[in-house]
């Protein structure tokens, strides 16, 4: 706006100027009076030199101006908080301890060349894969976390996507050869460890844009739980997930089964395994011991 | 005086009454393992066979393989709209090896005896690995849209 009126002002200045030569002479000086008048004031409102015409000889040096710095937040930063992938922890059996001690070292060696990130179930991956059938193209898949499975070198996840109102659903082994590379386009948890219900529910709640570009996430601290509920396809479904062995929280259950419905499910309940003190596996000191030597290891 | 208001709320009782009463009309199969005899397919190609409305769902009546039981690239016959017609799998709902699709449905493709497709598109993503079949069915592979 400002400047727009300083250059009218200029340019009215120079067709004064052209006009007052066709005229007499005794116009003249007070014309020139005139635009001295308008120059100064241009002087007083241009701070800049650039819409001077060349009153001064030798041009103004230029100074270039200063580079703006651009934060990509489209890029994702390596996460720094304290986290142990589920397939590191053994399972509770009484397979010689040394097997998986062997299997870490395996793990560390392929983590050391492929970037393995954080990422839980319900979080929003692409994973890029070498197709040994076409040779030298890589297959690129982006989809919801629905599992995680697998221990030590066999473990998996399950990317599940709908294309062309098709449901497809990829199991990835983590530390396969085939791999190369895993990104994270959405860091995210949900309500539930296991989201196999997607299967049952509308296609909306599974479907992800394969161009998706990457949500930014703070590397450090808590990022938020994504408490969606989802609507269900009407039944039958692939499992009852009413049941209370699966103890589902992401489901709309008063949209698609009656009150008196949920309380015939509730008949299947096992309340007394929760205190079987046999079936109790607190893996917390575990974690830490295993935590603490990947961190050793990847540091060397 | 209370007649025109039970009939404006009619839809409404209506509407729940249906969707507390689900419908009952599924067909009660068991869940396949991959393709075996009397599975019912969808038909994913653009054939006019495959695509027309048919009071009965295409069912494999013969699948040709050793054990009976069909896989991704494996040829089976159909018994779809009165016919007999050979088709190709092209992805099913037991998951199979790791890192290779599994798909919501048990999808097929029609294909003459000779092994040329019958319709001119696949509307949905074929499994890669069906590319290590080349030689046999490249035009059923050049008529794909994505391969996942």
């Amino acid at each position: 706006m400002f400047l727009g009126f300083t250059a009218s002002v200029q340019c009215d200045n120079r067709r004064s100027d052209m006009a007052v030569c066709s005229r007499g002479l005794d116009k003249f000086a007070t014309s020139l009076r005139f635009c001295r008048k308008l120059q100064l004031q241009n002087e007083r409102l241009l701070s800049t030199s650039v819409c001077r015409p060349a009153a001064d000889s030798e041009p103004p040096k230029f100074v270039p101006p200063s580079k703006p710095v651009i934060v990509d937040k489209t890029q994702t930063v390596a996460s720094l908080r304290k986290f142990l992938s589920p397939e590191f922890v053994p399972p509770r059996q009484r397979t010689d301890p040394f097997k998986f001690f062997l299997e870490r070292k395996d793990m560390i060696r392929r983590r050391k060349m492929l970037n393995i990130p954080e990422f839980y179930v319900g979080s929003i991956l692409a994973v890029s894969m070498a197709d040994p059938n076409a040779s030298g193209k890589t297959n690129r898949f982006v989809g919801i976390c629905i599992q995680r499975g697998g221990k030590g070198l066999g473990g998996t996840f399950v990317l599940r996507n709908i294309i062309n109102n098709q449901g497809v659903e990829i199991c990835y082994e983590l530390y396969s050869p085939r791999i190369q590379k895993i990104e994270v386009l959405k860091l995210e948890k949900r309500l539930d460890e296991n989201l196999m219900y997607l299967r049952d529910a509308l296609p909306e709640y599974s479907t992800v844009d394969p161009e998706m570009k990457p949500v930014p996430f703070s590397p450090t601290g808590e990022f938020p739980v994504n408490l969606i509920k989802v609507r269900m396809r009407p039944k039958p479904w692939s499992k009852r997930w009413e049941r209370p062995k699966f103890n589902i929280q992401g489901i709309r259950f008063d949209l698609c089964m009656t009150p008196r419905q949920m309380e015939g499910a509730q008949k299947h309940a096992q309340p007394w395994l929760e205190y079987d003190m046999l079936k109790e596996y607190d893996t917390t000191k575990l974690e830490q011991q295993i935590l603490k030597e990947v961190q050793q290891e990847m540091s060397k | 005086m209370a007649f025109p208001r039970l009939l404006r709320q009619l839809p409404l009782i209506l509407v729940q009454s249906s969707s507390t009463i689900l419908p009952k009309n599924f067909s009660v199969s068991t869940a396949a393992a991959a393709i075996q005899k009397m599975t019912r397919v969808r038909v994913v190609d653009n054939s006019s066979l495959g695509n027309t409305p048919y009071h009965r769902p295409p069912r494999v009546i013969h699948v040709y393989t050793k054990n009976g039981v069909g896989k991704v690239g494996d040829r089976v016959l159909l018994a779809i709209k009165g016919q007999k017609k050979k088709a190709l799998i092209v992805g099913h709902k037991m998951p199979g090896e790791r890192m290779t699709p599994r798909f919501d449905s048990n999808n097929v493709v029609l294909i003459e005896d000779n092994g040329n497709p019958t319709g001119t598109r696949i509307k949905v993503p074929i499994p890669s690995s069906l590319r290590q079949m080349d030689g046999d069915f490249s035009k059923v592979l050049a008529i794909a849209s994505t391969f996942v």
